[in-house]
């Protein structure tokens, strides 16, 4: 994987974004023009927001933008925040101070206007397991108003977005895991939001699924026009956002692209193979000015651009290479470094297990 | 407006398909009134003296009725608790719609199915020897939608309370039994001791099923009605829209 986004993000690409991060991080916006007019204007603007329940602070002042048809990923461990700061964005939480607005319109104030505009996947399934597949977005279109001659018609178009158009008229409790998700994400995108929130919409997924789930979810941007907010705790899938904000103990602890974040944790590592090391290790010195090490019988460099570096080395050493590899730092070096705790991925989240049994125990107790 | 229309349709319409798919739920529920309307009814009319007017079987048919609605209104509500358990009540939070229509929604629900219910028991009169006319039956229809709506209005309302599944105990046998008993369906509340008959009168069951006998037995007897029907038309209309402003409120509230 990351062995192929050296060909995409080329040196004029990651010094564009440097730049973009350097005034970033100084101000915290997105860059202004002098006249003080937002280049793009955001259509998730968070201020200071707070939220404390009690004597804990679940979000604590925390300030971010999104920026229109991008995928932006906010990322943690298990009770950063996460799902706290998208409660009082969807305008089911009210923030114990600071401010959030989405296209415009105040979370708090202008609750109905936010309700209209955004699309939500909850963590936890929120279908109706008594009715079909058809029989939940209709229920969806209608609340939502969806005029009635769009709706089987749009209904229907989801369905085959995500693949489920034949078994429309299922009940949900026969789907998997897998399919209730993709449904959920077919009934978010029904009433045609601008934002749609994404909150943790892998977890307890099988790989494949996964993989398939996130097919179409990298689609919608382009397909549907849609900006997309997420969560997750998988740092590998936060790899297709746009722009990604780590969030820790309620705390923002850093924002920026999936690069730039990787910047932070230092460069890209070079391991070299070669005819003869010691020779090759001077050369590179010489000629590239770089520093090169050799450990377990390859030739390891460190450096901020390892994918423009390649090219150079094997120019310098010519027939001496016998192998390159690149090793690109990976989101999670990056919540080491700023945490000093790895996150770990948990396939079933606590209360999940718990509605399970329930689930479970009723199904038998109808039987019986 | 129109979303909140739309939304009191759909939340309807699903109650609704939900019914007529759990044939199993209406058995069950129809068993209960049926249990006691013959086995307690048949058993306690041998030693209640005949004298008192009308036999207890027939006695007991209005607060059979009564129970008939209390259950299935009650038990309609409290899927809100299913919904919060299970996540879909966070679907209809989440829509631009309001509150309000979310409750209307679903003391409409609980109406519908539990006067359809009602109805099934109401057909039933002639088994017990009952005689009820057409306008009779519309009459009982009507008393039954209203006292319907009261009752699921009060079922949100408790359902606004709980957040899990372990709670359905206590609202069984400290909300819904005690209602059952202390409404009048049994016995008449006028034999009641003070305490009792207190507890009695501050039951809007009490109410239904008064306004229930009114319709089932046109002539005042011994064993008949206890209050004027405009009291007890007033009591359940006045405790619906208090059940429904302070549901709606409930809800309303973001923590």
């Amino acid at each position: 994987m990351y062995e192929q986004e050296i060909f995409i993000h080329s040196p004029i690409h990651s010094f564009h974004s440097f730049t973009h991060l350097l005034t970033y991080s100084l101000t915290g916006h997105v860059p202004k023009k002098q006249d003080g007019a937002a280049l793009v204007m955001p259509i998730i603007a968070v201020e200071n927001l707070t939220k404390k329940f009690g004597n804990i602070t679940a979000v604590d002042g925390i300030s971010f933008e999104v920026e229109k048809g991008t995928i932006f990923g906010f990322l943690g461990p298990n009770g950063a925040g996460k799902t706290t700061t998208i409660n009082i964005l969807c305008t089911l939480l009210s923030p114990t101070s600071g401010k959030a607005s989405i296209d415009g319109y105040d979370c708090m104030k202008e609750s109905s206007e936010v309700r209209r505009e955004i699309g939500i996947v909850f963590q936890d399934n929120t279908l109706d397991k008594e009715l079909t597949a058809y029989e939940n977005l209709l229920f969806h279109s209608y609340l939502y108003n969806v005029p009635k001659n769009e709706r089987r018609g749009r209904i229907n178009d989801a369905l085959n977005f995500v693949g489920l158009y034949e078994r429309k008229d299922d009940t949900v409790k026969k789907f998997s895991g897998g399919m209730k998700r993709r449904l959920e994400v077919a009934r978010s995108i029904i009433h045609q939001p601008k934002v749609l929130f994404l909150d943790e919409p892998t977890l307890g997924l099988d790989p494949q699924s996964r993989a398939n789930l996130w097919e179409f979810i990298s689609e919608l941007p382009k397909r549907h026009d849609v900006t997309i907010f997420m969560t997750t705790h998988y740092m590998e899938e936060a790899e297709i956002c746009n722009k990604i904000a780590i969030i820790d103990k309620g705390k923002l602890i850093a924002q920026g692209s999936p690069d730039e974040l990787k910047k932070m944790v230092g460069g890209d590592v070079i391991y070299l193979k070669t005819k003869d090391n010691s020779i090759a290790i001077d050369e590179i010195k010489k000629n590239l000015n770089l520093d090169a090490e050799e450990k377990n019988g390859e030739i390891f460099i460190s450096v901020s651009k390892g994918d423009a570096c390649i090219p150079k080395l094997i120019n310098t050493l010519a027939d001496m290479v016998l192998s390159v590899r690149l090793q690109r730092p990976t989101l999670n070096d990056v919540f080491l470094k700023l945490t000093g705790k790895a996150i770990r991925p948990e396939a079933v989240s606590g209360g999940d297990e718990l509605k399970e049994a329930i689930r479970s125990y009723r199904r038998k107790f109808e039987r019986g | 407006m129109k979303y909140d229309l739309n939304a009191v349709y759909v939340i309807v319409a699903r109650e609704f398909i939900k019914f007529v798919r759990e044939r199993g739920r209406l058995v069950s529920t129809l068993a209960r009134p049926l249990l006691w309307l013959f086995l307690v009814g048949g058993g306690m009319s041998r030693m209640v003296s005949p004298d008192m007017g009308i036999p207890y079987m027939q006695f007991i048919f209005p607060g059979i009725i009564g129970m008939t609605i209390l259950f299935s209104s009650i038990f309609s509500s409290i899927s809100i608790i299913w919904d919060k358990e299970f996540g879909f009540m966070k679907e209809m939070l989440a829509a631009p719609v309001s509150r309000f229509s979310i409750v209307i929604g679903k003391a409409l629900s609980g109406t519908v199915v539990s006067t359809l219910q009602a109805l099934i028991i109401v057909l039933l009169f002639p088994v017990i020897g009952l005689k009820l006319d057409i306008i009779q039956i519309l009459l009982i229809l009507s008393i039954s939608i209203i006292l319907s709506f009261c009752l699921s209005s009060l079922g949100i309302l408790i359902a606004t309370f709980y957040e899990n599944l372990e709670s359905f105990s206590v609202i069984m046998n400290f909300i819904i039994m005690p209602m059952f008993f202390l409404s009048g369906a049994m016995y008449p509340v006028k034999l009641l001791p003070h305490v009792l008959s207190f507890l009695t009168k501050i039951n809007p069951l009490t109410y239904g099923i008064d306004a229930l006998k009114y319709m089932v037995f046109p002539e005042k007897k011994l064993l008949t009605h206890d209050f004027p029907l405009s009291l007890d038309i007033s009591v359940i209309v006045i405790s619906s829209l208090i059940f429904v402003i302070i549901a709606a409120n409930v809800f309303e509230r973001r923590k």
